[in-house]
Order: structure tokens, then sequence, then C-alpha cells
């Protein structure tokens, strides 16, 4: 597996609960979504819908899922598949909270060089 | 295909509609494809298709593909030679082979006649001109939808099943319709005196109009159908006219081959014509006497038919009691055997309850059930089939019988809802498709079904006509032990209530919060989901103007940003240009901000306003600050909501312009603008009846005439074009002011949300909301005082709040991170 780096982008507070954020940086050009539950949990995909790139991060949230505002595909949070009768599959990007901060993980090799 | 080494019989179908094919299916469940060569001849150009739901294509319920059957590739993975457009003029029956109108000569050993029966047509003058058609085909359907499009009065023919059907189909596309009868009531064949009077009462609240004991002497028109006159003198102008008095089985190519035919081709109880070779099954056989226009008989036959060609020298058609039930949405109607007692030793018993609409009436023969006739709840009408079928003895229950089943039954504990439990294996469900209880309670054990369209696919029980899908759920309840939520559709998957049950509440139980709502109702997700926490939101907001908070995480991204998402991700931008007026500082305000931040498309609107598209998000709330400091403020163009009032020029330029069109508009824009509605809202005003603003395919028209103001609600432009229907004319502009008031806190307090108002005027009938608007003055006052209060929550521009700083979070960017 290639390595990591965490980048912390910023408290919980910035993202609104049910909510999301797209980060100013994407993964190898594909932004990224970060998304927050009512519970306070985070995940983070590539903001691209898999049906026709649609941004997910503009979605409603819902519990572990997201409605892409393009044509309401509702993909799982936490491993990027369409639920439900579509089929299709956004990556997923690691993320985690560290002391109310928000830690994204991309590759080193992506990461390095890229401001 | 190898025509010589083909072992295979050769079996030839002619008619490639229901009866045929559901014999050729049958056959293939059967024995598989390995006995016939299946040739197929189709006069339509189209695939197998259920004529039964034509109807529901016509009133726009369906697609054309949904009624599909089986497709063309269906036919080639079995091996069917299908020629569609291409009817059987000749059968040879020295030759044993057909000949087709193209000219193709197919041999058979075996030969299929299923060509159904065509509209009873009889000699009117005037039948054969343009404008008038019969209601049989697809062809019929694109006829009667042409003429739904473009012209405005239909008059139907023929106050039976399948003319009310085509007439609520028509009326349902926006045309206005008259249904001319000969007999007294509707449907007299399958309903009683009482019960057709109800069903006239209720299709004539829907805005339906009836001719009843009018016999039509001829059709009117010179190069194209105008009108329908009756031999009492009575005439009814009309655009399109058509004939759904009856069917006659074709039997012209049976006749030619000297095959014996009576009415129909008589077959005998092994469906086999006179020629032992040539077997007839549909609606253009006879069989002992009687034919057939029903779909439950026919599937008895394909059956029976399908056996006795597959080498089964035992299987019998007998004809059995039959049902019937009307396909409009809404009306439920049952009835099935005697519609009256025959004579005084027979036994009648009626419930009527004009109140609700409800009438049932059975009638019994020496203590049996030999007839059913219900109207408004039907839910019993399976349970008195059976009865009749079973020929049971109700003497016992006979005082009880005509409450329904649960009553009839008390004693063995029965909640509510058919008892699925206790039917007989053999008790029929699905009349349709001949599908019993215990074949589908065998498929959901057998394949592990556990869903409705599961059950449909493998089974087709409910899969028609669709009446029988409540009984086929409590079957899949039955057999599975999993309940399936029913009746009224839920909102969503997060509950079984549905809208109005959940808007109900809100207000009478004093529901303030989302969490309140869930928490009342049990909801399965602890945050909803993408439907329902939009419809919870608007529904609170509705309820509680000035008290209950917006939810923008509840929000569909357009309405949370104030903008309209492209599919790039990036948004259009579109400023409020009161009645289509703007200015050149409005207009030198929109051209520096497409300058300054670089818009990439300006474009004029269908609502007479300026569209700015491809906008980037960061950049909306300084976009907007541009904009407001010209005085131009949020368009709602994204929102559910009212988006444009269009006008025309009105009194002001135009020569025949009646009144202050474009004024008025204003006016209206300004009380309405700003408010959260189910869905979004369009209205227009027109300053005469050249209607140049288009006024009646908007949700709320106003039509200026010398005289005053037509107000005309419920029309949409978009998939399905609905004209609007006619609500009042009044002679002022207060009163349009405060009849828009009242028809938009209507709407907003009874639509389910996403309901624009054509649908929902659809659903309630436009005489309910006259009843609410119109009739009840005192009444229309409390809706439009109830408006004008919410209105003053929201009337704040969105935009300039936002450029002022609110929900700035929404429209920052996350920091930017730099490199490690």
């Amino acid at each position: 597996m290639t390595a990591i780096d965490w980048k912390n982008i910023g408290p919980l507070a910035n993202i609104p609960v049910r909510g999301a954020r797209r980060l100013c940086f994407g993964l190898g050009g594909r932004p990224i979504a970060i998304f927050r539950t009512s519970e306070d949990e985070v995940f983070a995909l590539v903001d691209e819908c898999p049906h026709r790139s649609g941004p997910l991060s503009e979605g409603i949230v819902s519990g572990h899922t997201v409605t892409c505002p393009l044509h309401n595909w509702v993909i799982g949070l936490a491993d990027g598949k369409a639920t439900g009768a579509d089929e299709g599959e956004t990556q997923t990007v690691p993320v985690k909270l560290v002391a109310g901060e928000v830690h994204v993980g991309v590759p080193k090799v992506l990461a390095r060089g890229r401001v | 295909m190898n025509m010589i080494s083909d072992p295979r019989e050769r079996l030839v179908v002619i008619g490639n509609g229901m009866a045929g094919m559901r014999t050729v299916e049958e056959m293939l469940r059967l024995e598989g494809g390995d006995r016939f060569r299946v040739t197929v001849f189709g006069a339509e150009p189209h695939v197998n298709y259920n004529r039964i739901m034509l109807s529901s294509v016509l009133a726009g319920d369906k697609s054309v593909d949904d009624i599909v059957i089986n497709s063309r590739e269906w036919y080639r993975d079995n091996d069917i030679a299908l020629l569609t457009g291409d009817p059987v003029t000749r059968i040879d029956r020295e030759a044993r082979t057909v000949t087709s109108a193209n000219g193709v000569t197919v041999p058979y050993d075996r030969l299929l006649i299923a060509t159904g029966s065509r509209p009873l047509a009889p000699p009117i003058p005037g039948l054969s001109l343009p404008g008038v058609c019969a209601f049989r085909n697809i062809a019929d359907v694109d006829k009667m939808l042409e003429s739904a499009r473009t012209q405005k009065r239909a008059v139907v023919i023929g106050g039976g099943l399948l003319g009310l059907e085509a007439a609520w189909g028509l009326k349902q596309r926006g045309m206005s319709v008259a249904v001319v009868h000969l007999m007294p009531t509707l449907m007299e064949r399958q309903l009683d005196a009482a019960a057709g009077q109800l069903l006239q009462r209720d299709l004539d609240r829907r805005g339906i109009a009836f001719f009843t004991e009018g016999l039509t002497e001829s059709i009117t028109g010179s190069n194209c159908a105008d009108g329908v006159q009756l031999a009492d003198g009575r005439f009814i102008p009309a655009d399109l006219v058509v004939l759904a008095i009856g069917i006659q089985p074709n039997i012209d190519l049976a006749r030619a081959a000297e095959i014996e035919v009576n009415r129909g081709i008589v077959v005998g109880d092994d469906m086999s014509t006179s020629d032992p070779n040539i077997f007839a099954v549909g609606e253009c056989v006879e069989h002992r006497g009687q034919v057939f226009g029903l779909v439950a008989p026919i599937w008895d036959q394909a059956k029976v038919c399908a056996s006795r060609l597959t080498g089964d020298k035992t299987a019998l058609f007998a004809s059995r009691e039959l049902s019937t039930s009307l396909k409009i949405t809404g009306i439920d109607v049952f009835s099935a055997g005697a519609l009256m007692a025959a004579d005084e030793s027979d036994d009648e018993i009626t419930l009527r309850d004009n109140k609700h609409g409800l009438y049932k009436k059975v009638v019994l023969r020496d203590g049996k059930m030999v007839g059913a006739v219900l109207y408004g709840d039907v839910a019993d009408g399976s349970w008195y089939l059976q009865l009749m079928r079973d020929k049971t003895d109700l003497s016992a229950m006979r005082d009880r019988i005509v409450f329904g089943r649960a009553f009839a039954e008390a004693g063995s504990v029965k909640t509510s809802g058919p008892d699925v439990a206790s039917m007989p294996d053999d008790a029929q469900i699905c009349g349709c498709n001949g599908v019993s209880k215990g074949g589908i309670v065998r498929a959901i054990k057998e394949k592990e079904l556990t869903s409705l369209s599961q059950v449909r696919a493998h089974t087709k029980a409910s899969a028609s006509c669709g009446q029988c899908t409540g009984l086929v759920e409590a079957l899949i309840a039955h057999a599975t032990g999993v309940m399936v939520e029913k009746k009224v559709p839920a909102l969503c998957d997060c509950t079984s209530a549905g809208h109005d049950e959940i808007r109900k509440a809100i207000v009478a139980d004093g529901l303030k919060s989302m969490k309140d709502v869930r928490d009342a109702f049990g909801w399965k997700k602890p945050d909803g989901c993408h439907k329902c926490c939009p419809a919870l939101n608007y529904y609170l907001l509705c309820a509680w103007p000035g008290e209950y908070h917006d939810d923008a995480q509840s929000r569909f991204v357009n309405e949370r940003v104030h903008a309209n998402i492209q599919k790039d991700g990036t948004y259009s931008v579109i400023p409020r240009m009161w009645g289509g007026l703007t200015t050149p500082a409005e207009l030198h305000a929109i051209a520096s901000v497409v300058e300054k931040f670089s818009i990439p498309t300006v474009k004029v609107t269908g609502g007479q306003r300026i569209d700015l598209l491809g906008v980037k998000k960061e950049d909306l709330p300084a976009v907007w600050g541009d904009l407001n400091k010209a005085g131009l403020v949020s368009g709602h163009a994204y929102a559910k909501g009212l988006r444009t009032v269009k006008t025309c020029v009105g009194s002001e330029w135009c020569r025949f312009g009646t009144q202050d069109s474009t004024g008025l508009g204003v006016k209206l824009e300004k009380m309405c603008w700003g408010s959260w509605t189910p869905h979004k809202v369009k209205f227009a005003v027109s300053g005469c009846p050249r209607n140049c603003a288009e006024a009646t395919i908007k949700d709320l028209g106003v039509v200026c005439v010398e005289a005053g103001y037509d107000i005309v609600i419920g029309g949409n432009g978009g998939i399905d074009v609905r004209v609007t229907d006619p609500l009042v004319r009044v002679s002022s502009e207060a009163e349009v002011l405060e009849y828009a008031g009242a028809f938009m806190q209507l709407y907003r307090e009874e639509a389910h949300y996403l309901d624009r108002t054509a649908p929902w005027i659809a659903r309630v009938g436009i005489d309910y909301v006259k009843s609410r608007l119109v009739d009840d003055s005192a009444g229309r006052r409390a809706l439009n005082a109830r408006f004008l209060y919410s209105q003053q929550f929201v009337q704040v521009d969105p935009w300039s709040e936002r450029v002022r700083g609110a929900e700035s979070h929404e429209f920052a960017r996350l920091p930017a991170l730099t490199d490690a």
C-alpha cells in the first residue's frame, strides 16, 4: 500500500452538521469532499458522483449516505458505493478526527509537490 | 433457422396480441421450445403489449414501454419468428399454409387464430372523418394524445368500461370531455342503476360532462369532425370523437377459409375449431354461444389451448363467474354475476352511504351468492367472487354478508383487510392472469420471493390491471411472515405514514420540529433521507410561520445556496424582473457583473428574465452584491416557490389590451414572492383572450377581458402539458389578489411536497378547489389572511442577507493546505 501523509485541514466546526465541504486541493486533480454526519463522524470521498460526476459535497447528508444533487443517486459515505438499484463507486479517501481537527490522508507521492 | 433439418412441428400464430402470445408463453412453460417451431404474425407494428393498460397510457400513468409484455429479445431468445406490421390475409387449409399482406407464405402443422376483435362501428354518418378514432390499439392512443396536445374538446361515444376510461384519460390530458351514452345509466352491463348514478356523479365532479339516453345521429364536419349530433336535437361540438361502444370478433379470415363461424369463430371445450389442426383463442372465439371481452377467461383459454397443443387430451375450457373493474384513479368499482334479483324468490340486499359515496349490493339465490355490485369500497370483491364460484351456503350470515367479510365472519376474530390465511388454495387472487392463492404461495416459498415486484415477475399476479395488488401484498405477508406496509403510499422509506397523515399530525398535535415528527411516527432512520428531509422542512415551515426555523441542511442545494446548480457544478443566477419589466440601470448592472466575473453565458429565459449561467459558487455573494446595488433581488428561479409572473403589455400599449395586465402581474409578484410552496409556482397575466402571456398553462393565470378578470388554475407546460381549469371571473384587481393569495395558501397547506398544482388539482378535483375558494368566501378570506401572515416572515431578499454575511460558511472555501 502506498504510504500516506496525514494533512490537517482544520477544525470539524468548519463543516456543517449533516453537510459537507469541498477541499481546496484535489486527489490527482480530482476534488475531495469531507462529510460530517449528525453524530459528528467524518468521511471523505472524491467529490464526484459515479453517475455524472455531480458534486457530492452539495448533496443532502442523512445517516451514512449522501444524495447527489444532480440526479439523486444515493452514495454510501463509508464505501463510496451507490446504494439501491444504481451501480457505481466513487473513491474513498482516508480521514480521521484528531482533537477536533480533521486530518485527510493523501498518498505521499501526490502530496509531495502540491500546494 | 434451417428449414429442412429442423425436426419440430410448425406452429403458426395469427395475431400478436395478449391471447395468442399468452398461449405461446403457456406452451413454452409446459414444454420449452422443443415441440414447435413458432412463427407469429402481428397486424400492428409493435411487439406484444398489454392492451388492458392502454387506458393507463392514455391517462399518463404508464408509458408504452411499461405495457410491453414481451420484448423483441424475448422472441429471439425463444426462437420465435415474429413478423410485425404484416397481417395474414389468407389461410389455405388444403396446402396448410398462411399468406400475409406482404406476400409471405408460411406452412403450418398447427395453426392458432388469435385475431382478437375490432371496434363495433354502426353506420353513423361522418364516422370516416379525420378526428374520429376508436380506442383499441397504440395507434388510436397516439391519435388521441396528438389531439389532446393541440385541441380542446373531445366527445366519447359510449359510456361503458372502455368509453369511461378513454374519457378519463383525455380529461387527464387536459381536454374538456363529454360522454354520449345510449342508456340512462353508465356501465349498465356491469352496474345497476344506483351504482351507475354514483359513478356518473363522481365523474361529473371530476369535470366530465354526460349526455345519457343520447343516440348519435351523425358526426358532423366537412374536412374534419367538428361535433356530434344527437337524434333528440342536442349537439356537442368536438375536435376529437372517440367511438367506444363495444367490440366484435374478427372472424373474416376464418370465414374465408370456411372454418365454422357464428358471432365468433366457433370452438369446442378443447379450443379447436371445426378444423382439428386449427385452434382459436381470445376475443375472436365463440364458445358455447358466448363471446369474450374480459381477460380472465381468455387466460383460461390460453392455458387449455397450450395444453392441447402440447398433447394433453384432457384439458377443457369452461367459463366461470367473472368480475370487472374500472381503471380510473380513485374510483373503485366491482361487479360480478347478476346485477339484480331475477324474480321475487331472489334476495337483494343493499347498503348505501351517500355521503361517503359507498354502495354495496349482493344478490342471493337459494342462500347462495349469485351477484355483487360494489362502489366506493371494493375490498370484499374477491371474497364475494370466491363465494359465488364456490356456491357457498350463506344462510347463516345472510344478515351480515353485505357489510363485508370482516363483519360477516365476526367471531373468527379477524382484524381488518382480506383474510388471506383462511382462503382455500384454489381461491383466485389475480383474475386477469388466472393466478390462485396456491400458485402465489408456492412461488414465494420455492423461489424465496419477498417483494411485490418479484411476485409479479414470477407469477404475473397483479401485473395486469393491478386491482389485486393489496391481496398479493397480504399473501406475501402471510407466506413470509413479513408485513408489507401498504395502502396510502408512504412519504418515503423512513416511515409508513403518508403525506396527509403527517401534515395533519403536525398541526393537530403541535409538532414543531423534525425530531417531534420523527418521534411521533417512529422514523426508521434518525436523520431521515433526501426525500423526507426537504418535505418535513417544508411542512413545518408552512404550518408554523415565524416559529419554525428553516433547516438549511434539509434543503436541496439550490435552495440552500439560492442559485441553480448546473451539470458542471457551477450555478446560474436569475434576478427578479417584476412582471418581466426592466430598466437601463438594471441592464447596465447585469452587463457589468457578467464582464467582471467572466460569466460565460447570458440567456433570456422563458419566464421573461435574464439568466447568468456558469457562476462559481464562491463568486455568488459578490455577484449578488453588485446586482443588489442596482436594486436587483433574487428571482427564486431555484426555489419551490413563486418563480415568475409572465405578462403581456396589456392596455398600456397593446391595441387589444383590455386591462393593465403588466401592472397586475407586478402586483401579484410583489404579493407572492418569497413564499415556499410544495413545488415551483408560475403565474401569468394576459391582457386579452389572445393570451400572449400563455396564462392557460400556468399554475395560476389571469386572462383579462372587458368585463374583468378570468382566473384559471392548475395549468402546466412541462412534460405533461395541462391546460388550466377555469376558477372564477372577478371584476377587480383586489379580488384577483385575494383569490391568488387564497389559492397559494390552499396549495401550500394541502398539496403533497413535490406536487405541482396540476397533479394536485387532478387528484382533489377542480370542484373541491372551487368549493374552498369560490363557494366559501369566508374560507377564502381566511386562507388569504394566513398567506399574507406567513409572507411577512419570508419576504427578505436571500441574496442581500448573504451579501451581508449570512451563511458565509456556505460560500467560503476550506483553508488551503500547504505541503507538509
